[in-house]
């Protein structure tokens, strides 16, 4: 391997650093219309009267528009593929409003401060209604969220809306009741029942939510966004705002972060009907707070845990009673649910029995959405806690209870194909696993040994040691469809062109790798462009960890067929069949050395003056299946017995990721997400009044770690080889970040006997649960 | 009102609101660089320097910067190309949103270093950059290539 196992500097790092205008409020034309929102300041109310009069009639205000001015339409913001398993429960603006900062109007003005005045002249007169607050108390409640009757799911999702849920799931291999049953009276059999809350989290990418929209010349539309999911965003606002797929362009500039939270639309469709209706570019830009009050948050649940194991430690049975609060909208309801079940049961493969029951329901918060992880770690924190409560009742090691249940290279897990993203999944043999590896070296790396239950004290401080395994997977089997296109240029230089979308993650560096790499070529000479519904191929966008698996490989298969067509057409040009040459990436040359002719020289002639033509080659994929990368995480952390207050003094994470394409790139993503992870584990915290208001509001309110809080890291890609992805590659997005919260639990544990169950893990918390 | 500041070396005139911020105008004079991501002066993406030293451009008003010198991550990034480098080798640029913000307050880190007002060690650095958050990189890809810049062991 020459260009991929190689750290590249990525591929707009100096545009970047030295701050070029390249995200969308940098370009957005200078005349833009400047388009504000009002919010909600109730949690739950209907609109009874709302009057704009005044607002329009201020000078500079050009449009306003109310529920009343846009078509009432059912969607879902979710930017996932068609058909969608999230319900179609939103309108780009609705009679009711659902959370304090739902959208009640829309502003487009000359400039920002007389779109500000406008916003308080419109009169909203409301019907304040009982907002549901507690998501314990969703289902059933007789505050319907959503009364309306013109909503649906595309297909069945367990949507019963009257009750106030979004979502359900539910599944059982084996007879569950039956084992637990035998257990809870076998002596040589222990069952272990836990109840665990995890919070919601922000997002925070330092970048808010922006887009514009403009007429072109030929009438089209055109959105600018700081979206992962262009493709989607062209399709649903296609649908919502009935102007046909091929009068719409979207675009994605640099991005300034997302972590799932920029998949669902916030604004598109906004600006889009604003430049539609007034002809004039229009722009909306979200304040911090808007990103806060308005967008996303992670699904806050609350998960009951059961395992049954033999005393010799080997796992029987798995359950799973989960509920979860999606707040005001059902986006990701359903599979973020399936994907806490999906992306943590299989790493226990050699249970009898399993068992999955889970509601999503609906609450009038902020919407959860996509937030990497996406299940996956509320369930980690509590299967990974209750593994090491577990492991203590059985006076086993946890490393070595771990050590005896995992699922290792070769195997598979029924859950595969039960359990998919919304419906059902794919069978799968794991054909690279270095799991067991993981958690050996991990041990050695932290020196489990030498300090598990060792409790060494300095002073009032106390440290102990804690790990946890995950997995996650790459992109989803069978739905995530991404394509590429490779075009020669008379240099000898390539344009790819792809649909996939860098957040700024380095995606389309890696992409350029993966073709420079099956080329034969230098990445140098690979230029990408990406993201541009009009001039790139389809992708279904950058989310569930599906980049480097599944563009990756689409990008492989155009390389692959790029070199054969240059074969084909430098033996034509030698007089020659394509057998008897080879191509080194710069030089098409017969084998027996006779003659030859460079890649550039072929390039010029095929396009000026013999047999021309364009040489292009194109390639799409739908993954099979969705290889998990996997992690095993060890801390070492200092609990001081006077305060509470945890520190994270060591954080050793030793992964799977199979071929790190760009090493760097790859370890930039293991410690941003380990850090996200710390963060939420920690102190990161949604919060609100009584009310249903945001307390969280800003960066003072709401904090995410600095550097002074980046405990010393030990990040280790382990040698694996994934055979269906690129280059041996599988995904780094997403597995990051699903281990610091149980691990960091179960350190505490270990340091000072306090079992928090909720997180965030607050002095607070850790304090009074060393007292009792 | 109008104000004149000396902005990355040549003089300029702009035509302000008195309850403007400088970040605001800064963008709006085309020093888009200059980034707003918090707007309550708690993340560092729109650090500018003011007459040589790091300031929260949202959080200052526009109207008292009248004849003073501000510059941007466009004013100093041909001055910091060893930097630019640094960063880009180790990968620690994701998204790039915080990026210019950081390089104007390493390179006022710099002369501080040089002026002997600020420690060349790990913690000193750490501390000097702490308001510029990161959400991408966890920000030892970052450190990394700051020590290795500024020569801290
Ligand atoms: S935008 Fe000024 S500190 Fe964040
Ligand atoms: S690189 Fe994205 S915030 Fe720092």
């Amino acid at each position: 391997m020459r260009e991929v196992k190689k750290s590249v500097p990525k591929k707009d790092a100096y545009g970047l650093i030295r701050g070029k205008p390249v995200y969308t409020d940098d370009i957005a034309p200078r005349d833009s219309l400047v388009v504000k929102i009002l919010r909600s300041p109730h949690a739950f109310a209907r609109i009874k009267n709302i009057d704009a009069s005044e607002a329009l009639a201020m000078d500079g205000v050009e449009l306003v528009l109310t529920y009343k001015d846009v078509p009432r339409k059912p969607i879902t913001r979710a930017g996932q593929g068609y058909p969608e398993p999230s319900p179609y429960d939103k309108f780009i603006l609705d009679e009711y409003v659902r959370y304090v900062g739902d959208e009640v109007a829309a502003v487009a003005a000359r400039d920002e401060r007389t779109a500000e005045e406008a916003l308080k002249k419109i009169k909203v007169e409301y019907e304040v209604l009982e907002p549901v607050l507690d998501f314990e108390k969703a289902e059933g409640n007789p505050s319907v969220i959503h009364p309306e009757d013109d909503i649906f799911p595309q297909f069945d999702i367990g949507f019963d809306p009257k009750r106030n849920i979004a979502a359900s799931y539910e599944m059982e291999i084996g007879d569950v009741d039956k084992i637990l049953e035998e257990c809870e009276k076998d002596p040589d059999c222990v069952v272990l029942k836990e109840r665990f809350y995890t919070q919601a989290q922000a997002h925070v990418m330092l970048e808010p939510h922006a887009s514009f929209a403009y007429i072109d010349m030929h009438g089209r539309l055109v959105i600018v966004s700081s979206t992962q999911t262009p493709f989607h965003v062209r399709r649903q606002v296609s649908m919502v705002l009935g102007i046909p797929i091929k009068n719409i362009r979207v675009i994605k500039p640099r991005i300034g972060g997302g972590f799932g939270g920029k998949q669902a639309l916030h604004g598109e469709m906004i600006v889009a009907l604003i430049a539609w209706k007034t002809k004039k570019p229009a722009k909306l830009v979200y304040t911090r707070r808007e990103v806060f009050e308005a967008t996303y948050t992670r699904h806050p649940s609350r998960f009951d845990v059961t395992l049954a194991a033999t005393k010799d430690g080997k796992l029987k049975a798995i359950v799973y009673d989960v509920l979860w609060d999606t707040g005001a909208y059902g986006e990701h309801a359903l599979t973020t649910l399936m994907v806490a079940g999906s992306k943590t049961l299989p790493m226990y493969n050699k249970v009898d029995g399993v068992r999955f029951r889970g509601k999503v329901v609906y609450t009038n918060h902020v919407p959860a959405g996509a937030y990497r992880g996406y299940g996956a770690i509320q369930a980690n924190f509590a299967l990974e806690s209750a593994m090491d409560m577990l492991a203590e009742k059985l006076g086993i090691d946890p490393v070595d209870l771990r050590l005896k249940n995992i699922i290792r290279e070769g195997e598979t897990s029924p859950i595969f194909k039960i359990m998919g993203e919304g419906r059902e999944g794919v069978e799968m043999i794991i054909k690279s696993c270095k799991l067991e590896q993981a958690i050996k070296r991990g041990a050695e790396v932290i020196d489990w040994k030498n300090k598990f239950r060792k409790r060494e004290k300095n002073g009032s401080k106390v440290r102990g040691v804690g790990m946890a395994i995950a997995m996650q997977g790459s992109g989803i089997a069978n739905i995530d469809m991404a394509s590429a296109i490779l075009k020669l240029n008379d240099d000898g230089s390539f344009n790819l062109l792809i649909g996939a979308t860098d957040l700024g993650t380095g995606s389309d560096t890696i992409l350029a790798q993966i073709a420079a790499e099956a080329l034969g070529v230098s990445t140098d000479d690979i230029i990408v462009y990406s993201s541009d519904t009009d001039l790139t191929p389809f992708d279904t966008g950058a989310y569930a960890s599906s980049t480097t698996y599944v563009s990756g490989n689409a990008v492989r298969v155009a390389a692959e067929k790029m070199r054969k067509l240059i074969i084909e057409e430098g033996a034509k040009k030698l007089g020659m069949s394509p057998e008897e040459v080879e191509f080194d990436g710069k030089v098409i040359r017969a084998k027996d050395g006779s003659k030859e002719v460079t890649l550039k020289e072929l390039a010029t002639v095929r396009y000026y003056t013999e047999d021309q033509k364009q040489l292009v080659a194109d390639g799409s994929f739908v993954g099979p299946e969705s290889p998990p990368p996997y992690a095993a995480t060890f801390v070492e952390v200092e609990v001081d017995t006077q305060t509470g207050k945890v520190d994270v003094l060591r954080y050793v994470s030793i992964l799977d990721i199979g071929t790190p394409i760009n090493p760097n790139l790859a370890r930039i993503q293991a410690e941003g997400g380990a850090v996200q992870g710390i963060g939420m584990a920690l102190y990161e915290d949604v919060k609100y009044s009584n009310s249903g208001k945001l307390l969280t509001n800003n960066l003072m309110y709401y904090k995410i770690p600095s550097r002074l809080d980046v405990p010393d890291m030990h990040i280790e890609f382990l040698e694996s080889y994934e055979p269906t992805g690129p280059f041996g590659a599988k995904s780094v997005a997403e597995i990051g970040i699903d281990t610091p919260p149980a691990a960091i639990a179960n350190a505490v544990y270990d340091a000072v006997g306090a079992r928090i169950k909720t997180l965030p893990i607050t002095p607070e918390k850790v304090f009074f649960a060393m007292k009792k | 009102m109008k104000i004149k500041v000396k902005i990355n070396g040549k003089w300029e005139e702009w035509e302000i609101d008195p309850s403007d911020y400088l970040l605001d105008v800064l963008r709006r004079e085309g020093y888009l660089s200059v980034k707003k991501a918090c707007d309550t002066g708690t993340c560092g993406a729109c650090t500018v320097l003011v007459d040589g030293f790091p300031a929260l451009s949202c959080s200052i008003l526009a109207a008292t910067m009248d004849g003073h010198e501000i510059t941007t991550a466009e004013g100093i990034a041909d001055e910091m190309d060893d930097y630019m480098k640094a960063l880009a080798s180790e990968g620690a640029d994701q998204c790039g949103f915080c990026s210019p913000g950081l390089m104007v307050m390493v390179y006022a880190l710099r002369k501080e270093i040089e002026n002997g007002k600020v420690k060349k060690d790990e913690e000193a650095v750490k501390r000097y950059l702490i308001g510029n958050l990161c959400r991408c990189s966890g920000y030892l890809g970052q450190q990394r290539a700051i020590f290795k810049f500024l020569g801290v062991k």
